[in-house]
């Protein structure tokens, strides 16, 4: 039930967002964001944007991740 | 697709694993509830009970909507549709839950009853935008990650002055549960895996009181496998410290104080329900919402004087005991032979989330070879 799909904005029309999500497109509200821009990731559920996903922190977790790897590498 | 494939590197699990098996004490035990239906399977379809030690356990947790959701307000749905002759709006997650004398939505809609599967709370307000010589009722169920977008369309039809849609709102919260579960102390928990998305909304300081009051650590988790590991060490690494703090390992979509918005328009259209009654955990105080008099007009349970009906749950069937982590699905003599996601007799089989589904989908191989 709360499961939520990152899709990418790509077009944005008054409180409402057309978001491509694997190739699939589809139309989701956006009345739940105070900023929202073509080019950002959003989770989507039950056809609203309920939060943009931050890239930065994204890429915080991905990196200790790929320490984690070098670590092992280096074992 | 970005922001999932990253998060499923089979390497990178193996690794954080290993780092579990290390620094798991051997001499106790971590019995961890994973609140979230969307955890549960997530642990099973991708075999992390498999990367675990012996003595880190999953507990499972009642965070599925539609398992929690009494079958008497089915009933209450189905009795509706039957006598007022409405329109009634669901989430298919709804459809074949079993409500009481062997009855669902789903065969409700076989007599004739004009039920109708939506996607998003839009479509429902979409739909007596189309219909109005009829009333539509949205069946709204769901825990925080649910309720904005139900509060959005309750705001809109009140802007455009809809006579003929009003919501049936089941809505409950997370905390509540969460500390209820946990002052009961049926089930011995060491550290909780935190919903990804109810927390994009609440936000990661909703659960302080429940981790200070009841001394237990609490990891919000992504619902990607490498979320759900690196989730695990991390409360791991809380226990063996004897720390009992929230932390957030879902930072890309979860912030300390959630999504300030959603909430605020929350707070606008619902209020504090003073009693609602769970599956499995009975009736709960302040543990769900119920829509302001401001918006009343809309309140199906208001519109057409809707009665809670009792209703006794299935013979034989376990869902209440596995909705309270005392039991494992398994455990349960309908499972897997009388109940099955074909055929289901409690709600934890029927729901994609539910725990049952998780262990016959993934986990009933297993169960047999080691018993075997």
């Amino acid at each position: 039930m709360c499961l939520a799909v990152p899709a990418l904005v790509v077009e944005l029309n008054g409180d409402s967002a057309v978001v491509d999500l694997d190739g699939i497109r589809k139309e989701t509200s956006t009345v739940l964001l105070d900023e929202i821009a073509v080019g950002d990731y959003v989770l989507i559920h039950v056809g609203f944007a309920l939060e943009r996903i931050d890239p930065v922190e994204a890429a915080k977790t991905l990196k200790l991740f790929d320490e984690l790897k070098a670590m092992d590498a280096e074992a | 697709m970005k922001f999932v494939d990253e998060y499923r590197d089979g390497d990178v699990a193996q690794l954080l694993a290993r780092l579990i098996r290390q620094e798991a004490k051997p001499d106790r035990n971590y019995r961890l509830m994973e609140f979230c239906g969307g955890h549960t399977h997530a642990i099973f379809r991708f075999g992390i009970v498999d990367l675990m030690p012996d003595n880190v356990r999953f507990i499972h947790g009642p965070g599925c909507p539609v398992c929690v959701l009494p079958a008497g307000r089915i009933e209450a749905a189905i009795k509706l549709v039957e006598e007022n002759d409405v329109i009634l709006c669901t989430y298919a997650d709804l459809m074949r839950v079993p409500a009481g004398k062997r009855d669902s939505l789903q065969k409700a809609k076989a007599r004739g009853g004009d039920i109708r599967m939506v996607y998003s709370a839009t479509d429902a307000l979409a739909i007596a935008q189309a219909n109005r010589e009829k009333q539509v009722v949205f069946f709204a169920i769901g825990f925080e990650t649910t309720t904005p977008p139900t509060a959005a369309v309750l705001k809109i039809a009140n802007a455009m002055q809809l006579t003929n849609f009003s919501v049936f709102c089941n809505h409950v919260e997370t905390p509540p549960a969460m500390m209820h579960i946990l002052s009961a102390g049926e089930a011995k928990i060491d550290g909780i895996l935190g919903p990804s998305h109810v927390s994009t909304i609440i936000g990661s300081q909703a659960y302080a009181d429940c981790c200070d009051k009841y001394r237990v650590p609490l990891v919000i988790a992504g619902f990607e496998p490498l979320d759900v590991i690196q989730s695990v060490l991390m409360l791991v690494r809380q226990i063996n410290a004897g720390e009992a703090s929230v932390e957030n390992q879902y930072t890309r979509a979860v912030s300390k104080g959630g999504n300030k918005k959603a909430q605020s328009l929350m707070a606008e259209v619902f209020e504090q329900r003073p009693l609602f009654e769970w599956r499995g955990l009975g009736v709960l105080p302040e543990s769900a919402v119920q829509i302001r008099s401001e918006f009343a007009d809309f309140d199906a349970e208001k519109r057409f004087g809707m009665q809670a009906i009792a209703t006794a749950d299935i013979k034989g069937c376990i869902c209440p005991a596995v909705l309270r982590g005392m039991n494992n699905p398994d455990e349960c003599k309908l499972f897997g032979t009388a109940c099955t996601p074909e055929d289901p007799k409690g709600a934890c089989m029927v729901s994609s989330e539910g725990a049952c589904a998780a262990y016959y989908s993934y986990g009933r191989y297993r169960a047999a070879e080691s018993k075997a």
